[in-house]
């Protein structure tokens, strides 16, 4: 590979970690209370050299190290790997390009297709997470605050029944529900309100449904986590005052449960818009989502470099969602992460 | 095997705070010796240093003659009884207590053989077997004792082990810690915050306050013979009369206090012109005979029958409350309240002491 | 008083349309499972059978993705937590100015969007796989455990560091004090406390690992797994054997959820009883008569 690429990738890593530990180190010289043990003397050099071996393995092979190198593949054309490196190589936007305008050559025409199919992904995502939350939240106030301790633990029980089924199979089962031959079909034509069946799948509604459904936990557990832990007594008071219910949920209970919504917004947006089967399972022939055209600039263009930008776009984009949930909500990054 | 434990000028810092201020000791072995102090005065930081847990900002602590700097705990010589005790909740009795020779490579055979030793010396015979759970507060004390002991350390360090347990308990385990040292033979370096227990059950003991080592000696000594107001005020129960100095010299100093002229022993330093205070056990005031001029006279203003000994409770000029203790022997029958009385005491029983003195 | 009523109503109407929203299309898959017509249905029930479980397990593809799954589930058990535990253990000795970029980076790849572990999983083991001169390397299964164990380790870690919350550091102080090394100190005292953290981890990665498609899909390469050979059936339409195999993890899933709630209670009743002899003991030291 290009020298220039073997520096930022190997070598950012490296600096980063050099610098946290002179700082250590200089830290440590400058201490003025009882000499604290160092971290060999702490654990013995066994388990010094596990610790080491294992977090540096994790952090750099397997989190750090791949996610640059796709980053820099993303800015290199597709070249058989006996080329790379070499002459033939150069950095180039031509990934991004096609993403935009369909073609590495001209960018005459925009690439409506993969355009479209993004903006609509988000845009879907966005409404699903709202969808979500509104499905979920009385759900999660009711275990959180209101529910006797059975009842809260023969719901979460049986919330949880659900999700032990493969996400795929899950996206089958909708299949079958909004199929043309499906249960849904079947009964609104049984009840007269139909003549012919509906294509729910053609129209991307099964998809929708389907991916409503399946992330329903993600936002449950988050916001019952951060409802529970309110003070009852504040919204008994609340209610004492004479506030009605919805200016209590809304200024009482949602304002103290932001870490457990923005959380559960970003993992439903997150896994929406970057869901690749139930997609493949209940997208019709016309339907577009994000990932699955991820999937084929990989595996059916086999342009890896290509699949590597729109990964990265796909990755930017969840970035950016988590920015903006953490700007909007005023909350930091550790609270959402669980 | 007992060690003696030498501490050199030892402080210890953390950032601006100073825990424990140029402290020495020369502990001898096979003593029990107890560090008295209120909370927070640092005799908890100066137990962890001498463990191996900290290490002093200056000075050395030597261990039978040897010097204990840049050796870690798990090799120094010596055991710790820690204030939460910190047994293991995963292991048996037998376990925790035998934790200590496995570590050091000990065969299992030899190993239980000790365990069942020990587990007569603290008087928990047969309950090996049991865990740490099932235990009561006074089997865990014991348990604890019996774990450091097997690894036969030469000082036996103990962090107010008897704190968290029922008062009737602390009497019995006073005496059982006692007689384990004797039998034992080890150094015992034992704190505490309660001046009854270092007094006790101690062959010395140093009294700390704020970092500062204020005096070191026998119960005796350190009861009758206060060299700081501290010591005087926190060791037993204490009357505290302030005043100025009028004249020191020899062995007696006068403090002109509110109550009038009181002489008593001349403490260390004491000069005249001195702010000072005349310290006066509440045993040593008397009432004063018919015929003998009163040194303080005052109002009683409460008392207490307590069975074997009367605690009156005086008002004295400028409101000062002045706790008298009688014993029978004393005893004149019920005093009515509001009634004056004249108490009187021998200068040598009082002691004069400067405000603020410390080391 | 009405409107509490009008609640009540409006609030049970709520859950049972919640719950039926989130069995109803399992109800349907169960039931078209057991349905006689090949084309997955659930109503109307035209007869009963069982003849797609059968179908089902003779389904060799099928059976060998499970084989494979069964596998990389293990490896990745193997891998992620140890990895999780080293990284927890350090989350408490790191250099604090660094703490946070730490947690930052090791909690990222929970947050990164599946695809995308695979995409860089592959992408880099290729090039890998050449500088080595090894094709050993580039192996599905391999690249699967990897890019699984990226995210999953973070799982483990999350679940040790909060068992390590209530570790009670005074423990380890005593071990040192009676002599043990830091190692000692670390296989006598620390393992055995995570004991019960490293069989949640386990079990917690092994399912996620199970269940993973969207990673194992790009790191798979030539082999197959059960998700992938699942969503290759799905795609091509296919019989109830599918909805078979969602009714047969449901049944056992339901059965180890059951086996676990058992062991759980059996625990909590020894660990009673233990704390009642503490108590009989404590009342016999102080002399108090024995009621208990």
């Amino acid at each position: 590979m290009k020298p220039l690429s073997a520096i930022l990738i190997f070598g950012l890593p490296v600096v980063v970690i050099l610098g946290f530990w002179a700082m250590a180190l200089f830290d440590r010289r400058n201490a003025t209370g009882p000499r604290t043990a160092t971290f060999i003397e702490r654990n013995g050099w066994p388990v010094s050299i596990y610790l080491i071996l294992g977090v540096g393995i994790w952090m750099l092979v397997l989190i750090v190290l791949p996610q640059l190198y796709m980053v820099d593949y993303s800015f290199h054309p597709k070249l058989p790997s006996s080329a790379r490196g070499g002459p033939r190589d150069f950095y180039t936007l031509q990934n991004y390009q096609y993403f935009l305008f369909g073609s590495t050559q001209s960018t005459a025409e925009w690439n409506v297709t993969h355009l479209n199919a993004f903006w609509m992904t988000i845009v879907i995502s966005i409404f699903i997470t709202i969808l979500n939350f509104v499905i979920c939240y009385p759900m999660a106030y009711f275990l959180a605050q209101v529910g006797t301790p059975g009842q809260v633990r023969t719901y979460m029980l049986l919330l949880i029944i659900p999700y032990w089924v493969n996400e795929l199979l899950r996206a089958f089962a909708f299949g079958i529900l909004f199929g043309t031959g499906g249960v849904i079909n079947k009964l609104l034509i049984g009840a007269g309100l139909l003549g012919t069946p509906i294509d729910f799948i053609g129209r991307d509604i099964a998809l929708y449904a389907g991916l409503t459904y399946a992330y329903l936990l993600l936002m449950m557990f988050p916001l019952y986590n951060a409802i529970e832990a309110l003070d009852h007594n504040q919204v008994e008071a609340a209610r004492d005052l004479g506030a009605p219910w919805w200016h209590i949920h809304l200024n009482v209970v949602m304002p103290f449960a932001k870490p457990g919504i923005a959380s559960g917004c970003t993992l439903v947006f997150m896994l929406a818009a970057g869901a690749l089967a139930a997609p493949l399972v209940l997208g019709g022939p016309k339907s577009l989502w994000f990932t699955p055209i991820v999937y084929d600039r990989f595996y059916q263009a086999f342009n890896w470099n290509q699949g590597s930008a729109y990964a990265l776009i796909l990755l930017l984009t969840c970035i950016a969602f988590v920015l903006l949930v953490m700007r909007l909500f005023k909350v930091s990054f550790s609270e959402i992460a669980r | 095997m007992s060690a003696d434990v030498d501490l050199d000028n030892v402080s210890i810092r953390f950032g601006d705070f100073t825990a424990v201020r140029q402290a020495n000791l020369k502990i001898k072995g096979g003593e029990f010796f107890s560090i008295l102090g209120p909370s927070g005065c640092g005799k908890t930081t100066l137990l962890r240093a001498i463990s191996g847990f900290l290490d002093p900002s200056e000075g050395e602590i030597r261990i039978g003659g040897k010097s204990m700097v840049g050796i870690g705990p798990n090799l120094r010589p010596t055991a710790l009884i820690f204030q939460n005790l910190a047994l293991f909740p995963l292991m048996t009795v037998a376990e925790n207590i035998g934790y200590g020779l496995r570590v050091r490579g000990v065969a299992k055979a030899d190993r239980s053989a000790k365990v069942k030793d020990l587990l007569n010396l603290v008087a928990l015979p047969d309950q090996g077997a049991k865990r740490i759970s099932e235990l009561s507060g006074g089997q865990k004390q014991r348990v604890a004792i019996a774990r450091a002991l097997a690894v036969e350390p030469q000082v036996l360090l103990l962090d107010e082990p008897l704190s968290a347990l029922d008062l009737r308990l602390r009497q019995h385990m006073r005496n059982e810690l006692r007689s384990i040292q004797r039998r034992v033979g080890i150094t015992f370096i034992y704190i505490t915050h309660d001046q009854g227990e270092a007094l006790t059950m101690s062959d010395r003991v140093a009294v700390m306050n704020a970092g500062v080592i204020e005096q070191v000696g026998d119960g005796r000594s350190v009861y009758d013979d206060p060299k700081t107001t501290f010591v005087a005020s926190f060791v037993g129960e204490n009357n505290d009369f302030e005043g100025t100095v009028v004249s020191a010299d020899g062995a007696e100093a006068v403090v002109d206090t509110a109550l009038g002229r009181l002489k008593g022993r001349r403490g260390e330093g004491v000069k005249t012109g001195d702010k000072a205070s005349l310290f006066i056990r509440p045993e040593r005031l008397r009432i004063a005979s018919n015929g003998e001029t009163p040194v303080i006279t005052a109002d009683v203003s409460s008392q207490a029958f307590e069975g074997n000994a009367t605690q009156l409770f005086l008002r004295g000029p400028a409101d000062k409350m002045i706790s008298v203790s009688l014993s029978r022997r004393d005893d004149l029958g019920p005093i009515a309240t509001g009634q004056k009385l004249g108490l009187s005491f021998a200068p040598k029983d009082a002691v004069v002491l400067a405000t603020g003195s410390t080391r | 008083m009405s409107s509490s009523l009008i609640w009540r109503v409006m609030m049970g109407f709520y859950i049972t349309a919640f719950f039926g929203f989130l069995f109803g299309p399992l109800i349907v898959m169960g039931m078209s499972a057991f349905n006689t017509p090949q084309y997955p249905q659930a109503y109307p029930i035209e007869g009963l059978t069982l003849e797609w479980f059968g179908v089902l397990f003779s389904d060799r593809g099928l059976m060998e993705g499970l084989w494979n799954s069964l596998i990389i589930g293990v490896m990745v058990v193997a891998l992620s937590v140890p990895l999780g535990l080293a990284g927890a253990l350090v989350m408490t000795q790191v250099y604090s100015r660094a703490r946070s970029l730490y947690y930052l980076v090791v909690v990222s790849p929970v947050l990164t969007p599946g695809v995308i572990l695979g995409i860089s999983t592959v992408i880099f083991w290729r090039d890998v796989a050449d500088w080595i001169g090894s094709e050993r390397v580039y192996n599905g299964m391999f690249l699967s455990t990897l890019g699984q164990s990226t995210y999953i380790s973070a799982y483990c870690m999350l679940i040790f560091m909060s068992r390590l919350q209530r570790y009670d550091r005074g423990q380890e102080e005593a071990a040192l004090d009676l002599g043990a090394s830091p190692t000692q100190v670390f296989f006598h005292i620390l393992l055995p406390y995570l004991k019960p953290a490293v069989i949640s981890a386990a079990v917690i990665a092994f399912l996620s690992s199970f269940e993973n498609y969207n990673t194992t899909t790009f790191a798979i390469l030539a082999d197959k797994t059960l998700t992938t050979v699942l969503a290759g059936r799905v795609r091509q339409g296919t019989t109830p054997a599918i909805s078979a195999l969602a009714v047969v993890i449901i049944v056992v899933s339901i059965i180890g959820a059951l086996l676990f709630e058992i062991a759980r209670r059996a625990e909590a009743n020894r660990e009673q009883a233990r704390t009642d002899a503490a108590t009989r003991a404590e009342r016999a030291e102080l002399g108090e008569p024995v009621l208990v």
